[in-house]
């Protein structure tokens, strides 16, 4: 059996209860490298809370989360101690918040930002980094004339497209991403979807894409999980869930877009 | 009523067994910040009530004590710190860096090389190196606990990017023994590399923030750097005007309002051996 027939993260029975306050409930799937896995529903339905289990921020009431590590091992990921937890958050994971200041450091430099994972990993070559980051800039479409501002001074599209350059710069294996196009306008948000679009394609990511605007579902995923009431009431491929749903609650969904 | 008699060293003896207990375990772990129940001191605090306490604890009645503050025994923290321990302990004081066996510093490192025979304290203010880019405690211990310190980079990055060099002049970030990342107080980048592999036991009490650590003697210290931006131990290039030592840190002494200045080394003891050997000879 190849690296690629084993799942990168299977999520088992997760369930998580905020007191007598459901959270999630049984959310069980595979992820494979490679793949994005988008997560929609309405706001409440517990897909933020799902996110937080996968990526450790949260610990389930119930269940667990399997990550296969870069040495092939499939570890349980409440088992790794928190100096293991760290490093794949720094390394292999990225995660892209919707609230770009919270995956940013405000006042320090753009340069500073993209290097930061990289001297986290030892990095201790400054014309390197520097130039790493410029690269990146590059990518992600800012002007490398703006690498010593701080992200204090971009615009919010620019922000989520640094921070999106930040969590990327270490080439990790797997992004979670929290409503990445949430609060832009509709063009900026059309540039962002073809840039992340692209980056995925491009370095082979898996991504599990949490959002409740199913067009960003339909352009970047695979797969669609719909969630409602805390449960995944449907899961299938992104294309046949959006045009043939089956639940009346994913009817209602995919109805409720406005034609353009 | 009569005058309130002091125990030796102004801190009563149980006060000094919990400091000395802290003390211990700094040394075991070398740059490790260890938490201790630091003492109201009859003096405010940013004036040295870490330092003094770390003092009495380990003052004994043959030892004798240097004070100095900015490298100079002639400044007012310095003397009254002095007088202090003169009055609560009757120990000999002095201002001569080879006969004392205790210093308790502000700022500096004497100029003179130091002995095994010697301790130095420290008075720290800010014991913590990621304060200033990390501004939870909780945060902070955890990022020490982990030697999770990309972010001690982030910052000398950042002074690259900005000035393009690195502008930290003094607390200048610091590697002890391979492990924890250290902020030396805030005595000046040039002082830093008297640190590494240094001969005397080397004591910070940062009374405030109620933290001791420590560096043993003979222990490697790293001043933290990028490959291409090496750590430098800068110093004015100037020479004194007193001593003409052209090799010590120099203060700058505003000597008009036209503009006229002049360099003296910083460690007024050394500039005053120095001059002495020029008129003996």
């Amino acid at each position: 059996m190849t690296d690629t027939d084993v799942p990168l993260l299977v999520a088992d029975g997760l369930t998580k209860y905020y007191g007598r306050q459901l959270g999630c409930r049984d959310v069980s799937f595979s992820l494979y490298e490679g793949e994005v896995l988008a997560v929609v529903g309405e706001s409440g339905s517990g897909k933020t809370t799902l996110l937080q289990l996968l990526s450790t921020q949260l610990a389930p009431s119930a269940g667990r989360v399997r990550y296969r590590l870069r040495d092939g091992a499939t570890r349980d990921l409440a088992e790794l101690g928190e100096a293991e937890r760290r490093f794949l958050f720094r390394t292999d994971w990225g995660y892209v918040h919707q609230d770009a200041a919270l995956g940013l450091r405000m006042n320090v430099s753009a340069g500073a930002n993209v290097g930061e994972r990289l001297m986290a990993v030892g990095w201790r070559h400054y014309g390197r980094i520097r130039g790493t980051a410029t690269q990146w800039l590059d990518r992600v479409e800012i002007d490398r004339d703006r690498i010593d501002d701080p992200p204090l001074v971009y615009s919010g599209g620019m922000r989520q497209r640094l921070q999106i350059a930040r969590n990327l710069v270490t080439q990790p294996r797997l992004v979670f991403m929290d409503e990445p196009t949430g609060g832009l306008d509709a063009s900026v948000q059309a540039r962002l979807l073809d840039l992340l679009r692209g980056l995925v394609t491009e370095l082979g990511l898996a991504a599990v894409v949490v959002t409740h605007d199913l067009a960003v579902a339909r352009l970047l995923s695979h797969r669609i999980m719909v969630m409602k009431g805390g449960e995944v009431i449907e899961t299938g491929l992104t294309d046949q869930v959006l045009d043939d749903p089956r639940e009346p609650y994913s009817q209602l969904l995919v109805s409720s877009i406005l034609p353009p | 009523m009569n005058a309130p008699a002091y125990n030796f060293a102004y801190l009563d003896e149980q006060t000094k067994r919990m400091i000395r207990r802290a003390i211990l375990k700094a040394i075991a772990i070398p740059g490790y910040q260890v938490p201790f129940a630091s003492r109201e001191m009859p003096m405010p605090y940013g004036w040295g009530t870490g330092g003094v306490q770390v003092t009495a604890s380990v003052l004994g009645p043959d030892d004798v004590l240097k004070v100095i503050d900015q490298g100079s025994d002639d400044t007012t923290n310095a003397v009254s710190i002095r007088k202090f321990f003169a009055k609560t302990a009757g120990v000999r004081t002095t201002t001569h860096t080879t006969d004392a066996t205790l210093i308790q510093t502000r700022h500096r490192i004497p100029e003179t090389p130091l002995t095994e025979n010697q301790i130095l304290v420290y008075q720290v203010p800010i014991p913590e190196p990621l304060r200033f880019l990390e501004p939870r405690e909780t945060e902070t211990r955890r990022l020490h606990a982990l030697a999770d310190y990309g972010l001690m980079h982030v910052k000398l990055y950042e002074d690259i990017a900005r000035h393009g060099h690195i502008a930290t002049t003094y607390a200048y970030p610091v590697k002890v023994d391979g492990r924890y990342v250290m902020d030396p107080s805030p005595t000046p980048k040039f002082d830093n590399p008297k640190m590494d592999d240094c001969a005397a036991l080397q004591l910070f009490g940062a009374g405030r923030e109620k933290r001791i650590y420590a560096i043993p003697p003979h222990t490697r210290v790293v001043s933290l750097d990028f490959e291409d931006h090496p750590f430098e131990a800068s110093r004015t290039p100037e020479s004194c005007a007193l001593c003409r030592a052209d090799d010590t840190f120099l203060d700058e002494v505003i000597t008009d309002d036209k503009g006229g200045r002049l360099f003296v080394c910083s460690d007024s003891d050394h500039c005053e051996k120095r001059r002495g050997a020029e008129t003996a000879a």
